[in-house]
């Protein structure tokens, strides 16, 4: 097959004499500029040139006065301030030597172009050979070629040996590796349901019909938790909303899961795990600000569009003796983005 | 000469001959003094992208001497009234501290962080700049996949300092990681575990990040840098067509003393820039955020801009792609946009060259740049890819277009999921046809010459315009290129009606090759301008009764159309 068209192989009928492509008419012929031909220009560029590298000096000092004279202080503003003197006696003391380097070189430097010479890439044939002959001749030194037990040993002692630091790495780098506790959160029979942040607990008969609730549970930084009680609120943050029950529509199993029409669901996101937070009142819905999945409160909590397929899991919820919100139980079901088992 | 001058030259003579008496120093200048390189704008990006990095190390280390990568949570005592009695990371409230109690600090940090935005937009339009100008032909393809390498790095170097504060917005961001992270089949949660040393956010992520941040990622730029430099030295740098330039020569400006002079300037130059920025555009104000709590989070709030392309992904996929196979979850609504099609479009853009090559068949070395719309298909599918990745920006900011235009934001979803189908199909073709427009408009200058304006009448009451030729110099760039054609195969068969070992290849090869270069148009020949030349002898000025005394110049009347197909 043909590969490679040479630009000599164009034709065209009747070409007659021409030639069959046009001939490259060389460099064209330098045009002298300003400076070139009237030294007086010359000067007057010299002369920029010099007060560009002055406009750098004075903002050097000036970014020294800033420094020494206009601290950053404690308010936003005085910081601004600081900042704004600093970044503009950096930029002149920087553009200053640019733009004066670049106008010596586009003034005064010398701007007649130049040709090189490239030559191809790959050496010559002969260096070629005597490459592949020293490879040769270092291999057939090696007797790597004759003595099979050899090559193989190398190959798996060297194989072998990063396992002196991969497993050692890989065995910790997960912490305990216990993927399963995506499972669990702090959720369970009869804590309570706090407010976020203040940890003031919910007695269900303050929370007015159309208000929105974030939630922690009880007791989050204490006990066992303490240490890690982060990574614990990341899983049990929770939207509470109350509405007039008959907006409600429960599945037949979950009809005891809410109260008085107040209704609780994981505040992460299923798509990818952003907290869900901004609640519009009238239609119930609740919209994740990171990637607008829409979830239908009133309907448990489904996807009414967006990125997320599945409905914020539910927490069930009722009230204890004092009249406070409690949770029924841990969520049924592991809160968050889905994960490849999830469901085992 | 001053004595002083002379002791200067003395001192000057005595280190280079120490040097070279000890590293031979003498033949490494005598090559690259006056070693040339050609000019143009579009060779800055790249340079842009190295004084930003340049930069972002210098502004950097300032940053590392006052920043605590810690998420020991602290109670934050200091300037900021907002902030007092507010627990916090010992990363965030470090950051804080370089706000406000360093100062300086807060110009460094917004160098640094502007900076990390140039480095990414220098970056991706080299990339394009190279891309659109064929400029990684061989042998530069090893040189393209260095930058590509480049690139993915820089994405990883900004996506690890992003998160370094520990304040809210960049919080919500690693959750995001982790929940994509968390939709990989099979090893998702491990790898998820992997990242965050046990469950999400952990204590291990800022400490781990920040090693990633300062020493590995810049670590592995440096070098890769230091190789992508020293094959553009090697390979000698490409140039633009031009009278004198060819494949055998590289014209322009020695490196001393013009682009030492041009392009130290201009580090002097881009370091100014940033610091105009720097001082005068605050960004990622994180005293603003606070610091990071798994609750809270902020509505309009978009990654940086070389993030947002996988975010507008995660933002117009459809939730119905998540399934459930045999009990387990495969969540393809996360996985596509955010791992899928990112891992397609930087294979296709790795790959490209290999592709092209593959296309043409062409073995030779390259040293002559394309102008792009003598590449018309490479031209397309290049604004193609730019498109889709457009418009995965515009919709990882759908938000902020619903709220500013006041438009649903569903609607713009809807439309934006359309678009990204429709709209490189409609580029692509859009921009082919420009470009054999273009290529069209230059064969008819070159035959036909520049207008001039000026209507002449004929004795005998004919008029023309008269059109002014092109000089050689204006000719040879419209002419230079070589026509590029798809290529023919042998048949299946060869006439004893055997079957040909490789046909498949070559079939495949050729329909590549059809798809690149089947509609084209094919650079003006000598002959054909001569004909041309001929063609308008009717209405020539030269040898015509006429009273103006108009030059001999080409003219041709109205009726004289472009001749090309």
């Amino acid at each position: 097959m043909s590969n490679e068209h040479s630009s000599t192989d164009l034709t065209v009928s009747g070409a007659g004499t021409s030639p069959a492509t046009f001939q490259d008419p060389g460099m064209p012929p330098h045009q002298e500029r300003m400076a070139d031909k009237d030294p007086a220009a010359a000067k007057r560029a010299e002369r920029q040139v010099v007060v560009l590298f002055a406009v750098s000096v004075l903002g050097t000092v000036g970014m020294l006065l800033a420094y020494f004279l206009v601290p950053s202080g404690d308010t936003v503003e005085s910081m601004r301030t600081s900042n704004l003197l600093l970044g503009l006696g950096l930029f002149l003391s920087m553009f200053g030597i640019g733009a004066a380097a670049v106008h010596w070189a586009k003034t005064l430097m010398s701007d007649h172009e130049q040709a090189e010479a490239r030559h191809p890439q790959k050496s010559d044939p002969e260096t070629r050979a005597a490459a592949l002959a020293a490879l040769e001749a270092g291999a057939q030194d090696s007797g790597i070629g004759r003595r099979g037990l050899l090559k193989g040993a190398v190959v798996s002692a060297v194989a072998l040996a990063p396992l002196t630091f991969a497993v050692p790495l890989v065995g910790q780098v997960g912490g305990d590796w216990d993927v399963s506790k995506f499972r669990h959160t702090l959720w369970e029979r009869g804590r309570r349901l706090v407010r976020d942040p203040s940890g003031d607990p919910i007695r269900a008969a303050d929370v007015t019909i159309g208000s929105a609730y974030h939630v922690i549970p009880d007791g989050l930084r204490e006990g066992e938790h303490a240490t890690h009680w982060i990574e614990e609120k990341a899983k049990a943050v929770v939207l509470m909303v109350r509405m007039d029950p008959r907006d409600l529509t429960e599945a037949e199993d979950r009809r005891d899961w809410s109260y008085e029409g107040i209704v609780a669901y994981s505040k992460i996101c299923t798509h990818v795990g952003c907290p869900v937070a901004l609640y519009e009142r009238q239609t119930h819905h609740l919209l994740c600000p990171c990637h607008q999945s829409t979830f239908d409160m009133a309907d448990g909590a489904k996807v009414v569009f967006g990125p997320a397929k599945r409905p914020l899991p539910q927490l069930p919820i009722t009230v204890d003796d004092e009249g406070y919100l409690v949770a029924q139980s841990d969520f049924t079901e592991p809160i968050g983005p889905s994960y490849w088992e999830r469901l085992k | 000469m001053s004595t002083r001058a002379t002791t200067g030259q003395r001192a000057a003579a005595g280190t280079a001959d120490y040097l070279d008496q000890r590293t031979g120093v003498g033949t490494a200048v005598k090559g690259f003094a006056r070693k040339i390189f050609p000019d143009h704008w579009s060779f800055l990006l790249g340079e842009i992208a190295l004084y930003s990095f340049v930069i972002l190390i210098l502004s950097g280390f300032f940053l590392t001497m006052f920043f605590v990568p810690s998420m020991t949570l602290i109670v934050y005592e200091g300037p900021l009234a907002a902030m007092n009695g507010v627990e916090m990371s010992e990363a965030f409230a470090s950051t804080l501290d370089l706000s406000f109690e360093v100062t300086g600090g807060l110009l460094m940090r917004q160098i640094h962080h502007w900076a990390a935005l140039l480095f990414m937009a220098a970056i991706v339009t080299h990339m394009m700049r190279v891309f659109f100008t064929g400029a990684f032909r061989k042998p530069r393809e090893i040189n393209w996949v260095v930058g590509f390498v480049l690139m993915i790095l820089g994405l990883a170097a900004g996506f690890t300092g992003y998160s370094l504060p520990d304040d809210v917005l960049s919080g919500n961001g690693l959750r995001i990681t982790d929940g994509v992270v968390k939709s990989i089949p099979v090893v998702g949660s491990y790898m998820s575990y992997f990242i965050f040393g046990g469950e999400f956010p952990g204590e291990h992520i800022i400490p781990r990040l920040f090693t990633l941040h300062i020493l590995l990622i810049p670590g592995l730029i440096l070098a890769l840098i230091g190789l992508h430099l020293f094959l553009v030295v090697l390979h000698k740098h490409t140039h633009f067509p031009g009278p004198g330039r060819t494949q055998r020569n590289v014209v322009g400006f020695p490196l001393f003393p013009v682009y030492v002079a041009k392009a130290g300037g201009f580090f002097f130059i881009v370091f100014g820039v940033l610091a105009l920025m720097a001082g005068t555009m605050t960004i990622n104000p994180v005293w603003n955020y606070g610091p990071y709590d798994p609750s809270p989070v902020a509505a309009g709030a978009q990654p940086d801009w070389y993030m947002l392309f996988l975010e507008g992904g995660l933002r117009l996929m459809p939730g119905a792609t998540e399934f459930v196979i045999a009990g387990y979850t495969l969540s393809l609504n996360v996985l596509i946009p955010a791992v899928v099609i990112p891992g397609l479009l930087f294979t296709a853009l790795a790959a490209y060259p290999f592709i092209e090559a593959f296309a043409t068949g062409d073995k030779r070395e390259h040293h002559l740049l394309d102008r792009p719309r003598n590449a018309p298909v490479r031209t397309g599918i290049g604004v193609a890819i730019l498109t889709a990745f457009f418009i995965l920006l515009l919709a990882g900011a759908n938000d902020l277009i619903a709220t500013h235009f006041a438009m649903s934001l569903n609607d713009i979803t809807y439309i934006f999921r359309v678009l990204f189908f429709v709209a490189p199909v409609v580029a692509f073709w859009a921009t082919k046809r420009l470009c054999l427009g273009l290529q069209r408009k230059d064969r008819e200058l070159v035959l036909h010459g520049h207008e001039t304006g000026r209507i002449v009448r004929f004795a005998d009451g004919e008029y023309i315009e008269v059109h002014k030729p092109l000089d050689e110099y204006e000719r040879w760039i419209r002419v230079q290129h070589e026509p590029r054609r798809p290529l023919e195969i042998l048949p299946e068969h060869d006439e004893r009606g055997v079957r040909r070992k490789g046909y498949h290849r070559d079939a495949l090869r050729a329909r590549v090759s059809r798809f690149f270069y089947e509609d084209r148009i094919e650079p003006v020949t000598p002959a054909e301008l001569a004909a041309a030349h001929s063609h308008g002898e009717h209405d020539a000025l030269e040898g015509r009764p006429s009273s103006d005394g108009v030059p001999a110049e080409i003219a041709s009347g109205p009726s004289v159309d472009a001749r090309d197909r």
